[in-house]
């Protein structure tokens, strides 16, 4: 079992979480050409080794994070919400 | 090579067994070859042994990492079937059912090529529509396809749970041509036919660089020295990425995912077809072993890793599609669990198509399917190789149909890699 620290929920079993994908994607403006598109869309660079990457804590506070986690031991280096400005917002409602 | 026959096997008994040669020779690499296959597992002995077969070219070696049989060929549940609706991977699966039905013979090898029937249980109405859509298609372009009523479900396989399941079972959709085979056997089966054809099979033979001028690839570096190559075909499920990388080519419409598969203790015997649970939706597939184990495995384990082992979770659900629809298996215990790590494509479909690079094609993306694939694999990545343009059946495998939206998405479940099981 891989053991995410939700920043929210706490230290978590992965199964609670949905593995997105690669977080590192930076997706064309709208109007960019076909290729842009097709590579932001289906090519990967599949790293073997440290990836940037989103994971949805589905039972959990329902954030999307970005977890830093090796490809090959499943060791995870380090996980922060994908949304910049959400310790704000949480703060603000509190 | 001596040849497997019952003249040799009597003559042998009568000499302590002695006098067997190798499998295959362990050749010392050469300078330069025609033709370098990267990978050693199934595709790429197939590759090269249809390449020597078909298309007589000589002077062709295969690298492997590791130990021919030791990756993804020893990692499957070694299901072979060919119910694909999708152009091109109908043609493509029904070509490679054909082969395995004469493999045994073709290599002189015994496979254990056993067409004991793929049954894919449905458990809705509209899952038993979806299934007669898809048999209806296979059956229009020659493949065996049937239905099976309750009725014929039950006299078939009496011991499925009919009683209270949480997904009552409604009818199976069923190719009788389909089955499994023995995946030591196959590999082992491909390594000794190419040998014997003159093929040089280069064992502990990591590649760990390539040399590469604008358009060509002139060499690969590897653990037992430098190699030349006049065509160079990548065939490493998994580490495809790697190796593309290596030759400075960029990304690639795959990610490496790992599967897990399971086997348990011997029992006399049971199921005699290979039961899915589900058709092409939630994922169980369970086997039995000639030596009585049940043979069994699930879903990805839905993140992305190069690990081959396999996580709990996983484990635990595999385990509850088990018993969902065979109680009788409550108290059978698991001997074994892997993973094996799997290059899943874009939209499902393989790859076996032509490069940026002049004399580099590959061969890739077999997700889940690349067991049964392997011997017409071997066959139209040859092809490619031998002739220089794909054969029709694969002339839409290539790396440009997402640019031009002709993907080949078996599923309908979109640029998603994990979610094509």
């Amino acid at each position: 079992m891989i053991r995410i620290k939700c920043p929210y929920c706490g230290e978590r079993d992965h199964s609670e979480f949905t593995y997105g994908g690669d977080a590192s994607i930076k997706y064309p403006s709208l109007d960019a050409s076909v290729s842009e598109w097709t590579k932001a869309i289906f090519f990967r660079e599949n790293i073997r080794g440290i990836q940037k990457e989103t994971w949805h804590h589905t039972n959990g506070c329902r954030l999307w994070l970005e977890v830093e986690r090796s490809t090959i031991t499943h060791e995870i280096k380090s996980v922060k919400a994908c949304h910049p400005q959400i310790d704000k917002i949480t703060k603000n409602k509190s | 090579m001596t040849r497997f026959n019952a003249w040799n096997v009597f003559k042998n008994g009568f000499t302590g067994q002695k006098n067997w040669d190798r499998q295959w020779r362990d050749p010392e690499p050469k300078k330069e070859y025609d033709i370098i296959i990267v990978g050693g597992g199934l595709h790429g002995l197939a590759t090269a042994y249809y390449l020597a077969k078909n298309h007589n070219k000589k002077n062709i070696a295969v690298l492997e990492k590791g130990w021919i049989g030791g990756g993804n060929a020893g990692r499957n549940t070694t299901i072979v079937r060919s119910n694909y609706m999708m152009p091109g991977n109908h043609e493509f699966y029904e070509h490679s059912l054909k082969l395995w039905e004469n493999l045994s013979h073709d290599l002189n090898y015994n496979v254990m090529f056993s067409q004991r029937a793929h049954v894919s249980l449905f458990h809705s109405p509209s899952a038993r529509d979806g299934a007669a859509r898809r048999y209806n298609i296979m059956r229009l372009h020659g493949t065996d396809g049937e239905l099976w009523d309750l009725d014929t479900l039950k006299n078939n396989i009496p011991h499925l749970n009919y009683n209270n399941a949480r997904f009552p079972i409604l009818g199976a959709a069923v190719q009788k041509r389909a089955g499994n085979a023995r995946h030591d056997s196959t590999v082992w089966g491909f390594a000794r036919a190419a040998d014997s054809l003159g093929v040089d099979i280069l064992q502990n033979c990591e590649v760990t660089g390539v040399k590469r001028s604008q358009n060509n690839i002139e060499s690969i570096e590897t653990s037992r020295g430098t190699m030349k190559a006049k065509k160079v075909g990548f065939a490493v499920a998994g580490h495809t990425s790697l190796l593309w990388q290596m030759a400075g080519l960029g990304n690639l419409p795959i990610e490496s995912h790992k599967l897990q598969a399971f086997v348990t203790e011997s029992i006399k015997p049971l199921l005699d077809q290979v039961v899915v649970y589900g058709v092409g939706g939630a994922h169980f597939y369970i086997s039995q072993s000639d030596k009585g184990s049940m043979v069994f495995g699930g879903d990805l384990d839905w993140y992305k890793s190069y690990a081959q082992r396999g996580n709990l979770p996983m484990v635990q659900d595999s385990a509850e599609a088990a018993m969902a629809i065979m109680p009788c298996l409550g108290r059978i215990r698991l001997l074994r669990h892997w993973a094996g790590v799997m290059d899943m494509s874009m939209d499902g479909s393989f790859f076996i198509c032509k490069t940026p690079l002049s004399n580099l094609y590959l061969n890739a993306g077999w997700n889940y399917g690349g067991f049964k694939a392997s011997p017409a694999s071997g066959w139209y990545f040859a092809d490619l190789i031998a002739n220089e343009q794909p054969h029709k059946n694969v002339q839409n495998h290539n790396l440009e149909r997402f640019e031009k939206g002709i993907n080949i998405d078996e599923r309908g479940a979109g640029p998603d890699p994990k979610l094509h099981g």
